[in-house]
């Protein structure tokens, strides 16, 4: 196979050579990282699905400052996005959606401290940041309730279709902000994300369970916690992918 | 279907009683709801094969249509129902269902899950030396999902309106209007859930056979001494976890825009004089997400059945697999390779002519490393000294098809061919040959090969060459002929040909073909006498029945659940030592040390012998 002259080292020395888990990972960390791996292929078809039918439809070409809602045009997301909740008719460009962004970013943050407290066997704390965790996504998917109510029901003004009737707010098959497959992909491509979400939150909350119960600290270590992690940092990530692709650009 | 299985089952448990006497394990976890691979992949194996035959009897009935357009057809009518009209005459709907659900059991249930499924579960545990796969309750529910997506996929087949219709690759916007084709009705919302649940099914699959492979291997077992068979169920696990979620995008979206009204593949469409609201979606989008899965799928059914290939040729030849690291290469060059050409099959699509060149390019890159694994099986060949089992047949066999598809492959993959080629039956023999036959013989040569092992008997082995004979004449003598019709211009998925004048002359060869095809498939008849036989009558299998020296050979007769009754063996060579020179037998087992054969070991195999040997003073200090 090779040369006297090669020089031998002990297999022994190599952690790929079997009888250990090279990449010193649990099989369940392991896995947790492959289903993401094949989730973000599943994101990344619809994102790029969806910017692949935005930019081969018309865009706005006219001035920023003389906007306005077409079928015939894709919409600036900002115009679209500027609503927030008991501020009626201020125009907030995209400030519910960053408070929806922020929180969901905190409560990676929370995630993450969770899981440093499981490392220390810190039950109360794991506790602690485990229930602000379920608190944040549940804020999320409650501020995301209300960013599709407010673009289902729409504005007052509604929009005048080019096939001549007036139409208020969103469905799949039409909107008052532009083209149908905005909407079509608003909804799925949120809708997706937010259903990620939700089984995170329900998730969170089994383990949440556990670790009352001091399941984990019985068993002698948090790893749970970690792989739950993991899945809500993935989350999160997609959000920052879902939130650049369709409300800043 | 449900009840077949399970009355195999119970057989199989009535017997085994006589051998073992005592284990607390019940029916159903046992032989059901089990966690243990092996049980799992008979499963697999026997939900495979049973579909293997729903799917060739729907090839056996599409063909008769093409071989006898003039035939009465009426004694079809206890099967096929109202789908023979009242003049003997298949219905024009049903020719199209049976085309679609051949392409997509083949091609899904029989060759992805039967075959990966099959020798991944059965065969990653016992080759690496583990106990079993890494979450056998994932591996378990891998399975069921499987079966729940058989059985909607085998409700879809007895539909009022038909199953899913507009081909395996179901295309919008025929496959997202109901009002397109009957078969685009529940048939293709059936074909969509349980192709969903087939998805899951592979994803946990899939990540169980990684994360199997990554964390389980026994003590010594490097990837430079994994069996060729690991290294490919492992590629081919990677390529499905990365490849189906694309496709269960795409499915997604397409149920979006059957059931719910949105445009995503859909736009400015009349459908019988009626505009559909429906503006601004592409179906060219679908294309690409589809074939972003179907290449590297052709792969997923391919990869294994190679795997399978290069233990079976190194074994039968008593000589090691010719370049072991370039077989490595060459897959991972093929698994890489596999995620950037989709787009071969897109050339007349409206594709960019530029990119076509692009892709083209790709594409026959592909032919570098399939060269080599065909070079390497026939230089693994030369001058061995060749057992001719029935596995080993199959092996030769998948071989030779694999050039002569592959061959063609290289035509189509040109993208100024293409344009004549496309969606002809020369399109049909390529694949037949290169991915069907062939994974389908990869397929056949592991059941040959492991069926010892899986069942602890042997299968008749006259049987089994009167079955290769037959298949391997059977299947050029089916897929040869239709290179010409292809040429000649025949588009695929036609009802009839005797409607065109130009095509007539091509009757006799089509009649010609569809003999030769339902005498091929009667010959899987034999096969399944011969496996469902051998499983209870066969000859009790000796421990090594082809003195292979891999570590599933390790194992008593019929492994229990964990395998191994002792410790687990350690390994310290790499599985093709065969014919070594020096060596007392004409293989080493990859469980035997260095330091027990000093009179074959190579120079730098007496320098790792010595490393055994401190190991071994060292772990006597420790017992000491």
């Amino acid at each position: 196979m090779s040369s006297a002259t090669t020089v031998v080292k002990n297999p022994k020395e190599d952690v790929w050579n079997g009888g250990k888990s090279p990449m010193k990972a649990s099989y369940g960390k392991l896995m947790m990282w492959f289903f993401l791996l094949s989730d973000a292929f599943t994101f990344s078809a619809l994102l790029i699905s969806y910017l692949m039918v935005r930019f081969t439809h018309p865009q706005f070409e006219l001035p920023y400052s003389e906007f306005f809602f077409s079928d015939l045009h894709w919409p600036i997301p900002e115009k679209v996005f500027n609503a927030a909740p008991f501020l009626h008719g201020a125009d907030l460009p995209l400030l519910f959606v960053g408070i929806m962004t922020f929180i969901l970013i905190l409560s990676s943050v929370t995630m993450v401290l969770a899981v440093e407290a499981g490392h220390r066997m810190d039950q109360k704390d794991v506790e602690k940041w485990m229930i602000w965790t379920i608190i944040g996504g549940v804020a999320f998917l409650a501020c995301q309730a209300w960013e599709w109510s407010h673009f289902i029901h729409g504005t007052e003004e509604g929009l005048i279709l080019s096939d001549g009737t007036k139409f208020f707010g969103a469905n799949l098959a039409h909107n008052e902000y532009g083209p149908p497959l905005f909407a079509d992909f608003f909804f799925f491509i949120t809708g997706f994300h937010g259903l990620h979400v939700t089984s995170g939150v329900i998730l969170n909350i089994i383990i949440f369970y556990n670790v009352v119960m001091g399941v984990y600290q019985r068993r002698g270590h948090y790893e749970m916690v970690e792989k739950v992690g993991l899945y809500w940092h993935f989350v999160d990530l997609v959000w920052v992918f879902v939130f650049t692709l369709f409300y800043l650009i | 279907m449900s009840t077949v299985d399970i009355d195999i089952h119970n057989t199989t448990d009535a017997h085994d009683h006589h051998d073992d006497h005592h284990h607390n394990e019940n029916f159903f976890t046992k032989y059901v709801f089990s966690l243990d691979h092996k049980t799992i992949a008979k499963q697999f194996l026997i939900t495979g094969l049973l579909w293997a035959f729903i799917g060739g009897l729907l090839s056996g009935i599409f063909r008769l249509q093409l071989g006898f357009p003039d035939a009465d057809l009426t004694w079809l009518k206890p099967l096929l129902g109202d789908w023979i009209g009242a003049d003997g005459k298949m219905d024009t709907e049903f020719y199209l269902a049976a085309v679609t659900m051949h392409g997509t059991i083949m091609v899904f249930f029989v060759l992805t899950a039967g075959l990966s499924g099959t020798f991944s579960n059965f065969l990653i545990p016992l080759q690496i030396g583990a106990r079993d796969m890494a979450s056998g309750f994932l591996n378990m529910l891998s399975y069921w999902f499987f079966f729940l997506s058989s059985v909607i996929m085998f409700i879809s087949l007895f539909l009022e309106t038909g199953p899913a219709s507009g081909g395996w690759v179901i295309y919008p916007p025929l496959s997202a209007l109901p009002q397109a084709m009957s078969g685009s009705g529940l048939g293709m919302t059936m074909w969509l859930v349980s192709m969903t649940f087939f998805i899951v099914s592979s994803l946990l699959g899939g990540i169980n056979y990684i994360t199997t492979v990554i964390n389980l291997r026994t003590e010594g077992l490097s990837f430079a001494k994994l069996p060729l068979t690991i290294w490919a169920f492992f590629l081919t696990a990677v390529i499905g976890v990365l490849s189906f979620p694309v496709l269960f995008a795409a499915a997604l979206l397409l149920v979006f825009d059957r059931s719910f009204g949105t445009s995503f593949y859909l736009s400015e469409i009349y459908i019988g004089g009626e505009a559909l609201p429906n503006v601004g979606g592409s179906p060219i989008l679908y294309q690409h997400l589809f074939w972003f899965l179907g290449h590297p799928e052709v792969y997923i059914v391919l990869l294994p059945a190679l795997g399978i290939t290069s233990e079976i040729i190194a074994t039968n030849a008593r000589k090691p697999i010719f370049g072991y690291r370039a077989m490595i290469g060459s897959m991972l060059g093929i698994a890489f390779l596999s995620f950037i050409v989709w787009a071969h099959h897109m050339f007349v699509s409206g594709l960019n002519p530029f990119l076509g060149s692009v892709f083209m390019f790709l594409t026959l890159i592909i032919a570098v490393p399939s060269a080599v694994k065909a070079f390497n099986y026939i230089t693994t060949l030369w001058r061995g000294n060749i057992i001719f089992t029935p596995a080993m047949l199959f092996s030769i066999g998948l071989v030779s098809l694999f050039i002569s598809g592959g061959v063609t492959g290289i035509v189509l993959g040109n993208s100024a061919i293409d344009i004549q080629l496309h969606d002809t039956y020369f399109v049909v023999a390529h694949f037949h040959l290169v991915m069907g036959s062939a994974s389908f013989f990869g397929m056949m040569a592991g059941v040959y090969h492991w069926f010892p092992k899986m069942f602890g008997r042997m299968m008749n082995e006259k049987l089994g060459y009167v079955h290769f004979w037959m298949t391997f004449i059977g299947v050029y003598l089916v897929f040869f002929p239709m290179h010409y019709i292809g040429i000649a211009g025949f588009p695929r998925r036609y009802y009839s040909f005797t409607n065109f004048d130009a095509f007539s002359t091509f009757t006799d060869l089509n009649t010609f073909i569809s003999i030769a095809a339902i005498i091929t498939l009667t010959a899987q008849l034999i096969f399944a006498f011969n496996f469902f036989f051998s499983i209870f009558k066969g000859k009790l299998a000796p421990l090594n029945p082809w003195k292979s020296s891999t570590l599933e050979w390790t194992t008593p007769r019929l492994p229990g659940h964990g395998n191994w009754t002792g410790a687990i063996p350690k390994v310290y060579r790499w599985p093709y030592d065969y014919s070594k020179p020096g060596a007392k037998d004409d293989f080493i087992a990859q469980n035997v040390p260095y330091s027990e054969t000093p009179e074959s070991n190579l120079p730098m195999e007496q320098e790792l012998a010595k490393f055994e040997k401190e190991d071994s003073d060292e772990v006597k200090k420790v017992n000491e």
